[in-house]
């Protein structure tokens, strides 16, 4: 939906044009390599019986079985834990799947954050409105999908306050996040309510620089950095699953911490 | 094969050495550890711990995103197949008759033993004090690599595990010593089994 339409604020010129860099060959099926492995498994099994295909669906099928499990470990007044200033990681890395040269940049004049779906209100919101809104504070552990983790302090209002606030259907199953490079990212409701959840626009205390996903980032402490969306353009609050760019590669959907 | 039918195959006097369930759970647990060990190794070189990475070739899933889904299914059958080995070995009483007591001197007698090649492994049965120690210290290993795990896998909801090991990075320092706990393990204990072959041929016939 809405592919052909422009995002406003988004100069067009600096969205990924090599996006696939990062990734494995899409074409190529890709979660059985490694040679010596697969030989101990046929050694083991006795026979040669794994093809790639039926091993891909089974492991599918398994992550769509920790997504259900991640769910019923997540408690939605368990808070991540925190930590004071002085173990911030300086300097907070840059991480997206482009180099930071090619991070979006966002006129801070033109953008608005575009609503729809399960909501009542969906006017679009500018940087003025947004940055009107309570702010609350994080000094919290960013864990990379990768291994590694920084910490980091992110000011900004509580996604669950502005899903109130726009009157968000929250019943629904999910809310879908899309970012000015074309990165999108679905989490479930019960952690976009979550109190540590945040619409961050501030990073230690100044405007969030464009290297950390300017002009808003969703800060999710309790899920993996692929599942916390940067420089977001839109929300919708939906009862389809739309998955998002990691997840439709192979990343578990969930993503919990 | 019933309950009463797998610990009376274990009374003394009888030849079988190792009951079904060990076999059973030994090679179950053969499989899903090497899928842990070589998918591990891929998700340790997206971001590596230490100033080298594994081969590629010899780790498995082709990138982080493959690896990371055998990890997680892969620690369903390690886990779930640890616990019933665990369970069965305390409720049968196989392991206080075949890994205690370990006796510190009997330990360096039977290393002193085996560095002059005259361990006996006339009863496969019985173990030295060697074998004991390995067994019992590759049991609470396993322990070590799965709690470090969830500490790795959770540290939000299973927050008081990860600061048990000291906080997530710790926690992944920990992952990969006990890791290489388990290939050293790994490389004497095929090692030894290829050197007294009917060591292996009784874990697969049991005899």
């Amino acid at each position: 939906m809405r592919k052909a339409k422009k995002i406003p604020g988004v100069d067009s010129e600096l969205l990924i044009k090599d996006a696939a860099k990062l990734m494995p060959d899409p074409l190529r099926r890709s979660f059985l390599r490694g040679a010596a492995s697969l030989g101990a498994l046929a050694f083991l099994t006795g026979c040669d019986l794994i093809d790639e295909d039926s091993a891909e669906t089974v492991l599918s099928k398994v992550s769509r079985f920790n997504d259900r499990v991640q769910a019923l470990l997540f408690s939605q007044t368990k808070l991540a834990p925190t930590y004071p200033e002085s173990a911030i990681t300086r300097p907070f890395p840059f991480n997206a799947y482009y180099d930071e040269d090619q991070a979006p940049t966002v006129d801070p004049a033109s953008y608005k954050l575009e609503i729809s779906g399960l909501v009542d209100n969906k006017k679009p919101w500018t940087l003025a409105e947004l940055h009107a809104l309570p702010e609350v504070s994080q000094i919290t552990r960013h864990c990379c999908v990768e291994g590694w983790s920084a910490i980091g302090s992110w000011q900004g209002a509580m996604l669950s306050d502005f899903l109130k606030r726009i009157g968000a259907d929250t019943r629904a199953k999910y809310v879908w996040f899309k970012c000015a490079e074309g990165y999108t990212n679905t989490i479930d409701m019960p952690s976009a309510l979550h109190p540590q959840t945040q619409m961050a626009f501030k990073y230690d205390h100044k405007l969030l620089p464009r290297a950390y996903g300017f002009p808003m980032k969703i800060r999710i402490p309790t899920k993996l950095g692929y599942k916390n969306p940067k420089y977001v353009v839109a929300m919708e609050v939906t009862n389809t699953d739309k998955g998002g760019y990691w997840e439709d590669q192979g990343y578990n959907w969930f993503g919990g911490l | 094969m019933t309950a009463e039918t797998m610990t009376s195959t274990a009374l003394p006097g009888d030849a079988t050495i190792h009951p079904g369930w060990v076999r059973i759970c030994h090679w179950i647990n053969a499989l899903a550890i090497l899928v842990m060990i070589g998918s591990g190794w891929q998700i340790y070189n997206a971001s590596p711990l230490f100033d080298f990475e594994f081969p590629r070739r010899i780790a498995l899933g082709d990138w982080l995103g493959g690896a990371l889904m055998w990890h997680f299914a892969a620690m369903w059958l390690l886990v779930v197949n640890g616990i019933v080995y665990v369970t069965l070995g305390i409720v049968t009483g196989r392991f206080r008759r075949k890994l205690l007591p370990i006796y510190p001197a009997q330990v360096f007698a039977d290393v002193k033993a085996a560095l002059t090649v005259k361990l006996s492994h006339d009863d496969l049965s019985h173990y030295n004090a060697v074998q004991k120690l390995l067994y019992v210290g590759i049991i609470l290993t396993g322990m070590v690599i799965v709690a470090s795990g969830l500490a790795i896998w959770k540290p939000v909801q299973f927050q008081e595990i990860t600061a048990f090991f000291g906080g997530y990075d710790t926690a992944r320092y920990v992952h990969f010593a006990a890791m290489t706990a388990i290939v050293a393990f790994l490389v004497v204990h095929v090692a030894l089994a290829l050197i007294v072959p009917k060591s292996l041929r009784a874990m697969v016939t049991g005899r």
